[in-house]
């Protein structure tokens, strides 16, 4: 390549251009104004999407970065700009999510010396980062630059920040990109399974007889969709995913029996306890899937096999534990499994699908609209294709139960860390992807107003995405557990909402209000004509509940269960079924 | 028995900050963590010592460790063998008519004076952690002042881990410094 003289700011862009980055979103500010004056140069490579509020930034980069499986890149100015990311890259550390934070930092000669602006964001970062950097040579920017993809790409992926003095942006040097691969001694390479291994997994899957398939966010970042089903299909394993291994299989399959744990569906939570060998694949056993631990699974034997050795054996004993990557791993076991039919577990699992159905909300005719019922809808009016964000709360749980996902990255939500707030920014975000997908963001009315500034840049950008507010008045999944653990005591929970048609259309957004079930299909019929941003508010029962329920640090098999055929799908839980 | 972990890192800004993180952040304890220059430029050499019985949280502390992006390599060393020294320095206060006692003490536990003032000794050793527990002891009925005393170091015995002198890539040299096979560490 031949050299050219350019300055920080300029080297900024050349690399992040270099490494296929076609958006960037961000905020400028007085410490990054040097690269934000260089970008205007760089208009035909780089669309630079102009946030309401940093944290915005890291959700729309992470939700990027979950829809395309490339590294989403924010940007933001030093001190508040800087700390607003801390949110966001908590969100994608927790959920393994490859994004790339730059942020301008006070000029070198003056850190330290609490000037304008100036916090240690390296400093600050360190838990919620894979990796940061701070430059102090403008010699180090473009090599840095290049370490930090490659660092939130590899192995198990993570937010990486790099921070750079206003300085550094302003200096120029005869730039030349690094070439050739990055030798960084610090990364772990997956080791794979060895030939003992191998061998222990086909004689462990042989001997079972209740085996299951724990299928998690891994087979997504592996791409290992088809390897789970060759395995599952061979030796006739049914799987269950995790709320972050949807759509990593097609929840048609005949073996896909659907989400585990605390609000998993009843028949999984009960295999999974009744199993004698667990397979987990790109899981790491979270709280909110393992119930409690010392009950957890007490007659199954255990496979772990994980990209990231310090999650084995974190929560869980294992007894094969194989440390790789996903897809690579089920390769080199497919070959020397043999077929196997596990005709009676399988049976035994549908029957308990089956004797929950009565149970089931979706099968209840109810006076009020439920958040059910409209996940559901919204699942039918888009025949289950869309590509579809959701927050956190009860409507994450209802999208997680009632919209069946066929594709991998087709559902993006917050798991680890739980950020309310997540679901706009992260749908603008993922819409700079999936350009021809329809996309739908299914919010709560109180995550929506976390972060519902963002509807400015859903305007400014015209993205092409639904948000359908699941509003009951109350920050609903608080309020279910101050029903059943604090005696119904629901303190801080009800919560106001704007008028949310008349505030879409000051943004000039098209909104509706929806009461009643017959209206959803209807109503979801006429956003979907139009291009650019809609809203729909769907005014739903306020006192339901997500069923079922695994109470924190209750044995897994401790479900409680919707009450059958309860007018109102719920009402009050009898304090007797809560106290089994 | 203690944990200890032999570590390699990148001599960077900010390494040290992120090992004391991921031990705060994670609710491990360090007992003694010694830090310096390995025999490869831009390589610091660490030693760590965790009071961690558990045998899997010892597995967590390993890996996680190992996750950092900086630490090149760890290697635990708990059950090896291996020569591990504490170093102290001992200010005390003593009259003239005490110093050839203190004489006797210094000498029986092969330590030194290197400082003698009007009225005060230092006195260094460097010893495993019981011999220089034992010499405070002994020095104790003697006016202790100050007391300065490393962590633990620790080299095991035997074949040489040295870092590959071409690139840092600890690994080509030794086997003993691929990270742990997480197979034989957790079973």
């Amino acid at each position: 390549m031949s050299k050219r003289n350019l300055t920080g700011a300029e080297i900024i862009w050349e690399c992040v251009a270099i490494e296929g980055v076609d958006v960037v979103f961000g905020y400028p500010g007085g410490t990054i104004l040097p690269a934000y004056d260089a970008l205007d140069k760089y208009r035909k490579k780089i669309h630079h999407v102009l946030v309401r509020h940093e944290q915005g930034a890291t959700h729309m980069a992470d939700g990027y970065a979950r829809a395309s499986g490339k590294v989403g890149v924010a940007m933001a100015t030093s001190g508040p700009g800087a700390t607003n990311m801390i949110t966001g890259m908590a969100t994608a550390m927790m959920d393994s999510v490859p994004i790339v934070c730059i942020t301008g930092q006070v000029p070198s000669p003056v850190i330290g010396s609490d000037a304008f602006q100036e916090i240690d964001i390296t400093g600050a970062s360190i838990p919620v980062t894979k990796h940061n950097y701070l430059v102090l040579d403008i010699n180090d920017l473009a090599e840095t630059i290049k370490e930090a993809f490659h660092v939130a790409r590899s192995g198990r992926p993570g937010p990486v920040l790099v921070d750079i003095p206003k300085d550094i942006q302003n200096q120029s040097i005869d730039f030349i990109y690094p070439t050739g691969d990055i030798e960084l001694p610090g990364l772990i390479e997956p080791q794979g399974a060895d030939e003992s291994q191998i061998k222990k997994f086909s004689e462990m899957i042989a001997d079972s007889e209740r085996p299951i398939i724990l299928s998690g966010h891994g087979v997504l970042l592996s791409g290992a969709t088809q390897e789970i089903l060759d395995l599952a299909n061979l030796a006739q394993i049914p799987i269950g995913t995790t709320l972050l291994g949807i759509g990593g299989v097609p929840a048609s399959h005949p073996l896909v029996l659907g989400m585990m744990g605390m609000h998993g569906e009843t028949w999984v939570n009960r295999a999974i306890q009744e199993s004698d060998l667990l397979i987990a694949c790109g899981m790491r056993f979270d709280d909110r899937v393992t119930g409690k631990l010392q009950t957890y699974s007490p007659n199954s034997k255990k496979i772990h096999i994980e990209i990231d050795p310090s999650e084995i054996n974190k929560n869980v004993h294992v007894d094969l534990p194989i440390h790789g990557d996903l897809k690579s791993v089920i390769h080199q076991m497919i070959p020397v499994l043999s077929k196997k039919k596990n005709d009676s577990w399988i049976k035994k699992i549908d029957g308990w699908q089956n004797k929950s159905k009565d149970r089931d909300i979706i099968h209840q005719e109810t006076e009020m609209l439920m958040g059910a019922h409209v996940v559901r809808k919204i699942w039918e009016g888009t025949k289950g294709d869309a590509l579809v964000i959701t927050d956190v709360g009860q409507h994450q749980m209802l999208e997680a139960q009632y919209y069946e996902h066929e594709e991998p990255r087709t559902l993006l939500t917050s798991g680890g860390l739980g950020t309310m707030g997540f679901s706009l920014p992260a749908g603008i975000g993922a819409s700079f992807y999936e350009k021809d997908r329809e996309i739908w963001i299914i919010v709560g009315d109180g995550s929506f107003q976390m972060t519902m500034t963002e509807l400015g840049t859903a305007v400014q950008e015209n993205r092409n995405i639904n948000i359908a507010i699941i509003n009951n008045g109350y920050l609903g999944m608080v309020r279910q557990w101050q029903e059943m653990f604090y005696e119904a005591r629901y303190v801080e929970t009800p919560i106001l909402s704007p008028d949310y048609v008349k505030l879409a259309a000051a943004y000039g957004i098209e909104a509706f209000q929806v009461k009643s079930l017959d209206d959803v299909i209807p109503t979801m019929r006429k956003v979907q004509k139009q291009t650019g941003p809609s809203l729909i508010e769907f005014v739903v029962e306020q006192h339901d509940m997500v069923y079922p329920m695994v109470p924190a640090g209750a044995d897994l098999h401790e479900m409680i269960e919707r009450p059958i055929n309860s007018k109102n799908g719920n009402a009050n839980i009898q304090k007797e079924e809560l106290k089994k | 028995m203690k944990q200890i972990l032999i570590t390699l890192v990148e001599d960077k800004p900010g390494v040290l900050n992120r090992i004391a993180s991921l031990f705060r952040r994670r609710n491990y304890n360090i007992d003694s963590l010694v830090v310096g220059k390995s025999e490869k430029p831009g390589v610091s050499r660490m030693t760590i010592m965790t009071n961690e019985e558990d045998q899997r949280k010892r597995g967590h502390i390993y890996f996680n460790l190992l996750n950092l992006v900086n630490v090149i390599a760890v290697k635990d060393v708990s059950n090896l063998g291996c020569v591990t020294r504490e170093f102290i320095l001992i200010k005390i206060q003593i009259g003239p008519d005490q110093l050839n006692e203190v004489n006797e003490v210094v000498k029986s536990h092969g330590a030194r004076i290197v400082d003698m003032g009007k009225e005060t000794v230092i006195i260094e050793a460097t010893e495993r952690e019981k011999e220089i527990d034992a010499l405070v002891d002994e020095l104790t009925p003697f006016n202790i002042t100050e007391i300065m005393r490393t962590g633990k170091i620790a080299m095991r015995k035997g074949k040489t881990h040295k870092i590959s002198s071409d690139k840092i890539n600890a690994q080509a040299d030794d086997v003993n410094w691929v990270p742990e096979n997480i197979h034989t560490y957790h079973n």
